[in-house]
């Protein structure tokens, strides 16, 4: 089993993109992390069937 | 009178619409208002509280739709306009403190390229996909998001673990990562005791116990909680967790904590910790602590697990704690508490945020002769025939999907606990009233101020009735969390609220109070 990177991250500065609550990246920023906020919303409208064809063709 | 608008492609996230809608509620002459993305499961949320219309139909999983009954046209004017003012509000605040939000993580990784964690809190149905993008791109992953199958968590596991990656989740609610708190976790200071945990509250009650004596955390890893139990997972997250820490020299001692976990995935976890040279401490929750094997010990509860894990950082003997014999006090305390209760008072009512807390509050009661309805009961006999309506006694795990639907988690809004406390006052059965609260990022700021009010209302209503209502309780958190738990435990205390110093320990006072409670009414 190999966790080399899983150690290079305990190593690290973190340096997060966070996807979903806001709340989230707001406490990562009051601890001094670096985070990128994501404006995510649900693919394709959130229309299932699109979504997955889309996955289909992305492989 | 109803008013339904819907605004197309305007997303926002489902916390802060579940306190936005709590908060159009409680305005004067607003009978029932709900501001939800257009899901099909909120849809038919609306259709369940009678707000569903032309408009709601026409919405889509992008579309905001903000739904109201009030008594007056005024009063509808008024909460559109606290809607709108609050949703405005949100959309700036983010403005302010970023400049850009990518939609894209490709546009995310080109602003941040030497990212290396991705945390996911969408919603479940979407989960996946972004997770698989994630890995994809060569990060680690904690997922939030619940509701994820477990073929999908199988897919995400098998590829995480071929690129070497972390996959923390699904429903992975709390680690920490080189001292760094994630979603919901507790400032605790750093140290040499390194966990790979299965149980979000589980997590951060041994953490804060750790904290509480003098040890610290070197990594926290959450695994999300089916990893061990689900025996086509195998403890993949598990496994990589152990091994990660085995190879971090920082960590000096490991702690593995599950519920109870699938025969095969336990053999296999234990074997692995019999490898890594350490010393290693593991609690199965609801299961019977082991014999030591090697250098693996086995706790009986979670305060217990913290105890044997900063023992042996320190280098000193390891055996079982009997730190939680009876204490003389503690038993008159608890003969003292049953005696100022009238002759009705019989049951126990446990009313829970943290679901492992919850758990080993309940395996207690059981392991002591108690017979126990729960939403989480395994046996059909200790099921309840409504989680709404306690029967007997009956302990509760409010953050399960039953109590938490369209709702804020009992963490982060203390009203779904404050209106079942009322609930169980107005019964003249409850005895005792079994607590916990958990502090820490994520949750609500003050959690025992509101929590403070509900018991002293309790208190009133069943000293009215010629009663006495004891209540239990224990704090998670630390005295470094933004709530601080010193000011926490005041509060409650200054309302008669006994707090013990660990989730255990509180259930373990419960169960002497109700021995007195039986015994006196024998």
């Amino acid at each position: 089993m190999d966790v080399k990177k899983i150690n290079e991250l305990f190593g690290k500065e973190l340096k997060v993109i966070n996807v979903g609550l806001d709340s989230f990246a707001e406490t990562l920023r009051k601890e001094k992390v670096d985070v990128l906020q994501m404006d995510w919303r649900p693919p394709a409208g959130g229309d299932k069937h699109v979504i997955s064809l889309l996955d289909k063709l992305g492989g | 009178m109803k008013k339904i608008l819907v605004r197309k492609n305007a997303y926002y996230d489902s916390v802060f619409l579940m306190l936005a809608s709590k908060a159009i509620k409680q305005h004067p002459g607003i009978k029932e208002a709900a501001v939800v993305m257009g899901t099909d499961v909120n849809l038919e949320l609306l259709k369940g509280i009678g707000l569903f219309s032309g408009e709601a139909a026409s919405a889509k999983p992008n579309d905001l739709v903000i739904a109201l009954e009030g008594e007056t046209p005024e009063a509808l004017e008024e909460a559109c306009r606290i809607a709108e003012e609050t949703l405005k509000k949100k959309s700036q605040r983010g403005g302010e403190e970023e400049a850009y939000r990518p939609v894209s993580l490709e546009g995310a990784l080109k602003i941040i390229p030497e990212a290396n964690l991705v945390i996911i809190s969408v919603p479940g149905l979407y989960a996946a996909r972004e997770a698989r993008g994630a890995l994809h791109k060569g990060l680690h992953v904690m997922l939030f998001s619940d509701h994820v199958s477990v073929e999908d968590e199988v897919d995400l596991k098998e590829r995480a673990t071929e690129k070497g990656l972390l996959m923390m989740g699904p429903d992975c609610g709390t680690a920490i990562i080189n001292g760094k708190p994630l979603c919901f976790a507790n400032v605790v200071r750093r140290g040499a005791i390194g966990l790979a945990a299965a149980s979000g509250s589980g997590l951060q009650e041994v953490t804060c116990c750790i904290d509480r004596m003098g040890g610290g955390i070197s990594q926290a890893l959450g695994t999300g909680g089916r990893d061990l139990q689900e025996p086509r997972l195998r403890g993949r997250m598990m496994l990589m967790g152990i091994e990660a820490l085995k190879h971090d020299p920082e960590t000096r001692v490991i702690v593995v904590l599950s519920k109870p976990p699938a025969e095969e995935s336990a053999a296999t976890v234990l074997s692995r910790l019999e490898q890594t040279g350490k010393p290693c401490v593991v609690h199965f929750l609801g299961l019977k602590p082991m014999e030591r094997r090697g250098a693996v010990w086995f706790s009986g509860n979670m305060e217990e697990t913290a105890a044997m894990a900063v023992a042996l950082s320190r280098g000193e003997t390891c055996g079982r704690s009997n730190s939680f014999a009876p204490d003389k006090d503690l038993l008159e305390r608890a003969e003292a508490e049953a005696g100022h209760m009238s002759r009705s008072q019989r049951y126990l009512r446990g009313l829970f945020a943290g679901g492992t807390l919850a758990l080993e509050a309940l395996s207690l009661f059981e392991q002591e002769g108690f017979k126990i309805r729960s939403n989480m009961a395994k046996e059909p006999g200790q099921a309840l025939q409504s989680p709404h309506r306690s029967e007997g006694n009956t302990l509760l795990d409010l953050g399960d999907d039953v109590f938490t639907l369209g709702k804020p988690h009992p963490m982060i809004d203390p009203s779904l606990r404050e209106e079942r406390i009322a609930q169980e006052a107005a019964d003249p059965e409850t005895a005792l009233l079994l607590m916990d609260v958990v502090l820490g990022y994520g949750a609500h700021e003050d959690p025992c101020g509101p929590l403070a009010e509900s018991v002293s209302k309790a208190k009133a209503w069943m000293a009215e009735r010629g009663g006495y209502l004891s209540v239990v309780a224990s704090i998670t958190g630390t005295d470094s969390d933004f709530q601080n738990k010193a000011e926490q435990k005041k509060k409650l205390e200054s309302v008669g609220c006994l707090v013990m110093p660990s989730n255990y320990q509180a259930a373990l006072q419960a169960v002497h109070i109700m021995k007195q409670v039986v015994q006196r009414w024998m």
